[in-house]
Formats: structure tokens, C-alpha cells, sequence
């Protein structure tokens, strides 16, 4: 190649990766702008006096300030409260027995000298395909297990996703398999080698996998819905539903403080809930960020 | 070691399953799953006579198709945009508001979109005003929803599933693109012959694993976005909130149980066919 078809190539190789720095850059601007978006708007209309919310709409800045929804929510914070520790426990105990649970699965199903892993791989997968839908769930809940206002009903059916044990499984092969053989000569159990061999090297996985299910318990409303109806144990992403679709909680709230309902910051209100329901959950990310791409990698049933 | 995960899923799962037999019984609930009488096809009858079967599964097959192409598309571009540009502190942090919308729930998405579209407050008819448009009250144009779960879903999924294409990304052998390099590759051409084969098999199995789901509406999302809004129901209406909806109105199990029987069913050999499929073009690529 003489020098100057280099220097050409050099030019040409600069141009298109400018060319393609300002598309990506502005895609990825847009694309961050528009998923921020919707929370300062949601954080702004939280901040926003009732009557600016109902004359001029939400905005980006809250036209006229006020923490009157703050105020009120935390005049009788009890509820809230309790609802707060509801959805803790739950989130805590699910994500805790979910991850040991997926973790132990996944390595069993990863050890190449486990003769039945794909069976089993297919055992599991199954379930996603066929399954026997809400209701015969439902009915074997309630009427046979009576878990009908139970926290068991709340755990039990997010504590195994099968998109998960399959990242798990994944991440766990790539595992060398000289390391659990050798704790073997060393005299380890299977037990031992998985609590303290495998799980230490599965950093990166476990804290994926963990936040996932994290959030599968902090976000449920919907098993809430199905097999809650005690007001006292709804979480707190189901109280926020109720209190969006209906005005019962609202109306509750307002015979507790003795505010009139129409005097009620109604939207505001709801934007506040919003706001303490996600609040919390956004601080994990940036301990779990540095763990998300080294965490998973995706495979097949088979493996 | 295996064992609880098994117990678990023959709990949670494989007995639940039992419970289809509803589908072809009077279901009576004194009497039980079991001990109530038979029913044949009757309970299939209305769902599909009525003309509602085709159209909530016309509706489930398309919002799923749509939403996979976009959502999936969209994640690839994402991933392969943050891999490769300059400037890692404003890739950071484009990467954690992208993913922003993961970490919260269809109730707080619902909200939004509310706060957005609805006719008195909303943000898009503050707009329409500023300019003086007349406003559109939107819950009452049902064609515009296709494209609002369309985007909303994109939006929600596309910093999780961008990470998992990310992952595939950082997989690839760094010698490949040095050696590209050194042959006077663009970064169009690297793209197009190491990064997007090298992924390959991560496209397919996220393609296969949605595949197998084709017939499950995301009834939380629909749920949320679209509520009880009966005039939306001709282009929004899947076959999850269907069931669910005529289970709280008419408590009609029978039928219930029939149509998620159908699902099922219909989910495992659409499955079955097109890894069939794969697995003959190239086996490496079949999900079992």
C-alpha cells in the first residue's frame, strides 16, 4: 500500500466515524432526553399548586411551587408507611429466595457432567410456553393452598422466572469446570463448592439477576389486585394504583385529615405517590450500573 | 440442589395446569375443579362464534410483532451506538436515563401517559393550544393507541434490552476489529461484517424466546395504558385483558379457562414449528 492510498483511507476511515459519532450522538440524546422526560414532569407536577395543574396543564418547571401534596401525604403518614414496609418485606424475603433458588437451578443446569440439564432446562421452559393462565392459578391459590390475603400469594409467583434462570445458567458456564473439579479432589461438597466457589465468582450475575427481581416485587401491583383485599396489606405499588384509578383512597385521606374532597390537591397528590413509590428503587442503580453488562449473557433451553 | 426449583414449578406450574380441564366443564365452585360437570366445547363456543376470539388474537399476534421489531431493533442500534462512540462519561450517562423506564412499574407509566394525552391538563394538548390548535381528546380516537403502546413499549424495554445486546457486543474478539482496521475498514463496514454477525445468535434466541410468548399479551401494560376505556377496545384489546375483563364481569371460568387453554396451545406449537425451522437451517441456533 503506497502512502498515500494510506493517508486516503485515514480520511475516509476519520469521515465516516465523525458521520457516524453525530448520528449516534444525537439518537442516544434524543432517545436519554425522551426517557427523562416523563420524570421531571412527574416530579415537577408534584411540586405544582392544584389550581396551575388545572388552568395551564403540567409542565417542566412547576409554574406556581407548592409541596401542599408532600404536606398532606405526610400529615398521616401511617398509611404510607405501612404500605412502605409491606412492599420491603416482600421485595427483601422474594428477592433473597428468588436469587438462591435461580442461582442453585442455574448451577446444577450449567455443570456439563449433569447428564438430565436440558431435560430438566425443558422441565423449566415449558412452563413459560404452557401454562394454565390467571384463572386456574388463581382458583389452586385461593381454593386449595388458601393464600387469599396471604404475602405467600405476593412472594410465591415471581420467586422463579425462567428468562432469568436461563441469563443465570448462562453466565454460569462460562465458569471453567477445572476450578469445581478441583475443589472436588480437595474433598468439597456439592453444597460447598456452590456457596463458596460459585456464587463469589457469579458477582456480576447475581446482582443482575437480584435487581431484576428487585424490581419484579417493588413494581407487582398485580398480584396484589388478585389475591389482596385486606387494606392493611397492600403494598405500596398497589395503593398507588387505587389511589390513581380510584378517589377511595383520596376520599380516605381526606376523612382522616378532615380536608373537604373538593378542596383536595387530587393531581398533585397522585404525583407526589408517584414520586415516594419510585423514589427509592432509583437509588439501587448506580450501586448494581458497573455489574449490568459483564452480568448477562443470554443462551439457549439447551445448553 | 435442584430439587426446590423443581418442587416450585410442579406447584406454581404443573398443577395449576391440571385446572385446564375447565375448559371442556360446567365449572361450579361448591363442587370444584374436578368435581364438576362436563361441558364439551360449549366453552369455546361464544369466544369464537362471537368474533371476539379473531380479533383479540389478531390484536395479541400484532402488538406483539410490532413491539418485538421495534423494541428489538431500536436496542441493537442503542447498544451498537454506545459500544462504539467516543465519549465515555456521556455514554454513561445516556445509558442510565435509557434504562430509566425499566425501573418502573405500568401503574407509573400509566400516569404519564395520562398526564400526557388526557383532554383537560395534558401536555400534548397544552402544546396544541400554545399554537392554537383545537385540542384532540385522544381516548376517543382508538387508531392512535397502536402507535402510543407501540412507542411506550419501546421506550420502557429498550435500555433493558439494549444491556443485553451490549453484553453480546463486548463478547466479540477485539483482534477481529483491529485486524478490519488495519484492512481500511470503515466503521459502517465493521459494523455491518463483525458486529452484526458476531450477535447473531444473541438475535435469534431473544427473537425464538419472544416468539414463544407471541400469544401473550402484556396484560399490565395494556391494562395500564388502556384501563376500562371501552371505546379502545376494538384496537387494543388482547386476549390477556380479555380474559381478564370477562372474568370480573361475567365470572364465566368456564370460558376463561378455555381461552387460556387455546393460548397455551397455540403458544407451544408455534413454538415448536418455528424452532423446528431454525433447527433445520442450522442447529446451532435452535432454542432446544
Amino acid at each position: 500500500m503506497s502512502y498515500s492510498t494510506l493517508v486516503n483511507n485515514r480520511i475516509r476511515m476519520s469521515k465516516s466515524t465523525i458521520i457516524f459519532n453525530i448520528i449516534g450522538y444525537s439518537i442516544l440524546s434524543v432517545l436519554a432526553l425522551l426517557c427523562i422526560f416523563p420524570f421531571i414532569m412527574l416530579l415537577s407536577g408534584s411540586f405544582t399548586a392544584e389550581q396551575s395543574i388545572a388552568q395551564y396543564g403540567y409542565g417542566i418547571i412547576p409554574r406556581e411551587f407548592s409541596t401542599n401534596a408532600y404536606d398532606l401525604l405526610f400529615k398521616n403518614p401511617g398509611e404510607i408507611v405501612h404500605a412502605y414496609g409491606v412492599t420491603i418485606f416482600i421485595t427483601a424475603a422474594g428477592t433473597f429466595f428468588g436469587l438462591f433458588v435461580t442461582s442453585m437451578t442455574a448451577y446444577v443446569l450449567s455443570r456439563q457432567d449433569f447428564k438430565y440439564r436440558n431435560g430438566f432446562s425443558f422441565f423449566f421452559y415449558f412452563t413459560t410456553l404452557f401454562n394454565g393462565g390467571t384463572l386456574t392459578i388463581y382458583i389452586f391459590f385461593v381454593k386449595y393452598l388458601n393464600l387469599k390475603d396471604s404475602y405467600l400469594a405476593l412472594i410465591l409467583p415471581l420467586l422463579i422466572n425462567v428468562f432469568y434462570l436461563l441469563i443465570m445458567r448462562s453466565f454460569m458456564t462460562s465458569i471453567p469446570s477445572s476450578i469445581i473439579e478441583s475443589a472436588k479432589i480437595d474433598g468439597a461438597g456439592e453444597f460447598l463448592i456452590y456457596v463458596r466457589l460459585i456464587l463469589p465468582l457469579s458477582k456480576s450475575g447475581l446482582t443482575t439477576i437480584g435487581l431484576f427481581i428487585l424490581l419484579g416485587y417493588w413494581n407487582d401491583w398485580y398480584n396484589a389486585m388478585l389475591y389482596i383485599s385486606d387494606y392493611k396489606m397492600y403494598p405500596l405499588q398497589y395503593m398507588l394504583y387505587n389511589m390513581l384509578s380510584a378517589t377511595e383512597a383520596i376520599s380516605r385521606i381526606s376523612s382522616s385529615s378532615g380536608i373537604e374532597i373538593s378542596n383536595m390537591p387530587a393531581q398533585s397528590l397522585k404525583m407526589a405517590m408517584a414520586v415516594i413509590a419510585t423514589g427509592p428503587v432509583l437509588l439501587v442503580y448506580p450501586f448494581v450500573q458497573k455489574y449490568f453488562v459483564k452480568g448477562i449473557t443470554i443462551g439457549a433451553v439447551k445448553g | 440442589m435442584i430439587a426446590p426449583a423443581v418442587l416450585l414449578t410442579i406447584i406454581l406450574s404443573y398443577i395449576p395446569m391440571s385446572g385446564l380441564v375447565l375448559a371442556f366443564k360446567n365449572f361450579r365452585y361448591d363442587l370444584g375443579v374436578f368435581g364438576s360437570p362436563w361441558a364439551g366445547f360449549e366453552n369455546f363456543k361464544y369466544f369464537f362464534l362471537s368474533g371476539t376470539g379473531a380479533r383479540v388474537t389478531f390484536n395479541t399476534i400484532f402488538y406483539n410483532l410490532i413491539n418485538l421489531i421495534t423494541s428489538q431493533f431500536l436496542s441493537m442500534l442503542v447498544a451498537i451506538f454506545i459500544t462504539e462512540i467516543f465519549g465515555k462519561t456521556y455514554k454513561k450517562i445516556c445509558q442510565s436515563l435509557i434504562f430509566l423506564p425499566y425501573f418502573i412499574s405500568w401503574v407509573i407509566v400509566g400516569t404519564f401517559i395520562y398526564n400526557i394525552f388526557n383532554y383537560e391538563t395534558g401536555t400534548f394538548n397544552s402544546i396544541l393550544k400554545f399554537f392554537n390548535m383545537e385540542p384532540i381528546n385522544m381516548y376517543s380516537i382508538p387508531s392512535a393507541w397502536v402507535w402510543i403502546i407501540m412507542i411506550f413499549n419501546s421506550w420502557k424495554w429498550v435500555g433493558y434490552n439494549s444491556i443485553i445486546y451490549m453484553a453480546a457486543i463486548t463478547n466479540i474478539d477485539a483482534e477481529c476489529y483491529e485486524a478490519a482496521d488495519i484492512d481500511g475498514a470503515n466503521i459502517f463496514q465493521k459494523i455491518r461484517s463483525i458486529t452484526f454477525p458476531s450477535i447473531m445468535p444473541t438475535i435469534i434466541v431473544m427473537l425464538l424466546l419472544n416468539v414463544g410468548r407471541i400469544l401473550r399479551g402484556d396484560f399490565q401494560m395494556f391494562y395500564q395504558i388502556v384501563g376500562n376505556n371501552g371505546q379502545l377496545y376494538n384496537t387494543t384489546d388482547v386476549i390477556d385483558t380479555f380474559v381478564f375483563r370477562s372474568l370480573l364481569t361475567s365470572s364465566d371460568m368456564g370460558m376463561t379457562a378455555a381461552v387460556s387453554f387455546y393460548q397455551s396451545v397455540l403458544c407451544l406449537v408455534i413454538i415448536l414449528a418455528v424452532n423446528g425451522i431454525v433447527k433445520r437451517v442450522n442447529k446451532e441456533y435452535a432454542l432446544f
